[in-house]
């Protein structure tokens, strides 16, 4: 394949390297006691990206669908875990709600793109499917442990008005459903507010890509509109999903607020 | 309802916290017309039993009925229409007393019923309070004037069984009397009880017909 962009050699990735000099250089001035992090955080990106290179470089010469369907699910389990590992607070089966949730709403948008938008032909090509996979997941991630962490929070500190609310003969849904709402917008506005000034003040990592390696810019641009629409609905529907879960678990059936099933997130 | 079958039924109720029982095999008939006096040492769990008895934490043993009914032959929002708990730190929602009181009718369990302002005035008025109270922004109220409008929020629904935690520990004294004055005149209406607790057992001694001490149930 003839490549229209310039290939970085290791001794180019060496010279780069220089540049996290200027962090180590600040955090040894000014006694920040970052250094330790920062060489591990380096030495993370590193590998883990490069051991990310070779293995996207075999899946890409991958044809059977099954390979590439259990590496998706593996993303996704791995994405849905995440999730929940930056909340606060959990509740038994949180880990089951967040995964389904991902896996649910990133499996409709994705699949919608792939066989209906873009029309991918195999449904299942790893160049397409992965990329689009994770960006998607990558959002939705966000915006489910943003709406969990909001929903929680939300139930403890107004508790007392819900349970007000529910001795006067509300039913769960009328005394928690501000809450309800309130998780789902919380979840849903870092997407928007990236949609807001994209191109203004943000050029996305996805479209900047596509341009160094030498695509069109309008087509570049095109690919990403469809991938903002994705990340959209992905998020929307993931963070949907796993507050109502977490609605439906944290309040029974006989109208009761369960806080008890609440516990701290050990650190 | 038969004139002898009891509004409330509590049956072998208990409450335990990890291992320990806090109270349990707690039984009483609270019959139409009475106010029973619930006391114990504080930390026995008084409010725990409220809170039970409305349901709002699951009963880990016994069982509540209501003019003869469980919560769930009743469907739980309308046992607790009919069996309504007030805690001592009541809570508000943003907006005026007004905005509070009239939130409560938008509950599907009240169906078309709706906000009586006359009703609620002249309560105020045997409470001492000025009409301009329902103007007063909720959230900013003290600790007295939001007990004062709980209990005008729950009033105003008529629920046959009250349960009323210190209904007037941050009330003054003359205020606390005009509280007790009003709930005895709704305790006179027909088919009407309520659960009293207080920290002053003078309070108890005045209210209740008959006392339950939480202490004997451990």
């Amino acid at each position: 394949m003839e490549s229209r962009y310039i290939i970085i050699s290791y001794g180019q990735l060496a010279l780069s390297a220089l540049l996290i000099l200027v962090n180590v250089g600040l955090s040894m001035a000014l006694k920040l006691g970052l250094a330790r992090s920062l060489v591990i955080a380096t030495l993370r990106m590193v590998v883990q990206l490069l051991l990310i290179g070779i293995v996207l470089e075999w899946l890409f010469t991958q044809d059977n669908p099954w390979v590439i369907v259990v590496i998706s699910l593996v993303m996704t389990s791995v994405a849905g875990m995440a999730a929940v590992n930056r909340t606060q607070q959990r509740f038994v089966g949180i880990y089951w709600n967040s995964l389904l949730s991902v896996l649910a709403s990133s499996a409709l948008v994705t699949g919608f793109a792939m066989a209906g938008i873009i029309q991918v032909q195999p449904w299942y090509d790893p160049q397409y499917l992965i990329p689009l996979l994770g960006m998607v997941l990558g959002n939705t991630l966000n915006g489910i442990s943003l709406g969990l962490d909001r929903f929680m929070e939300g139930l403890a500190s107004q508790q007392d008005q819900i349970e007000m609310l529910l001795t006067l003969g509300a039913t769960r849904w009328e005394a928690a459903h501000h809450q309800v709402r309130d998780a789902i917008r919380v979840g849903m506005i870092p997407t928007i507010n990236s949609m807001m000034v994209m191109g203004l003040v943000s050029l996305p990592g996805m479209m900047t890509g596509q341009i160094l390696a030498g695509a069109n810019p309008i087509d570049a641009v095109r690919y990403q509109i469809v991938i903002m629409f994705m990340i959209a609905a992905g998020t929307a529907l993931g963070v949907f999903g796993v507050v109502l879960f977490a609605y439906y678990r944290l309040f029974s059936a006989d109208h009761q607020l369960r806080l008890d099933h609440l516990y701290q997130a050990r650190r | 309802m038969g004139p002898s079958q009891p509004l409330l039924v509590a049956n072998n109720l208990g409450r335990c916290l990890g291992e320990r029982w806090l109270w349990r095999g707690v039984s009483f008939d609270l019959a139409a017309g009475e106010c029973l006096g619930l006391v114990a040492p504080s930390g026995a769990g008084k409010t725990l039993l409220m809170r039970n008895l409305v349901l709002l934490d699951p009963c880990q043993q016994g069982e509540v009925r209501f003019a003869g009914k469980t919560p769930a032959e009743w469907t739980m929002p309308t046992y607790r229409t009919q069996v309504m708990y007030m805690p001592q730190r009541p809570a508000a929602l943003d907006g005026t007393v007004q905005e509070n009181l009239e939130r409560v009718f938008e509950l599907a369990v009240y169906g078309q019923q709706h906000f009586d302002p006359d009703k609620i005035e002249s309560w105020l008025q045997q409470l001492g309070r000025s009409p301009d109270f329902l103007h007063l922004q909720a959230a900013r109220l003290s600790g007295g004037e939001a007990q004062i409008l709980a209990l005008l929020r729950g009033l105003q629904v008529n629920p046959p069984v009250l349960l009323l935690d210190e209904p007037t520990a941050s009330l003054d004294g003359d205020a606390t009397t005009r509280v007790e004055g009003l709930l005895s005149n709704w305790l006179q209406q027909p088919d009407h009880a309520c659960v009293f607790t207080s920290h002053d057992t003078a309070q108890i001694h005045r209210v209740a017909d008959r006392q339950l001490n939480l202490g004997d149930f451990t």
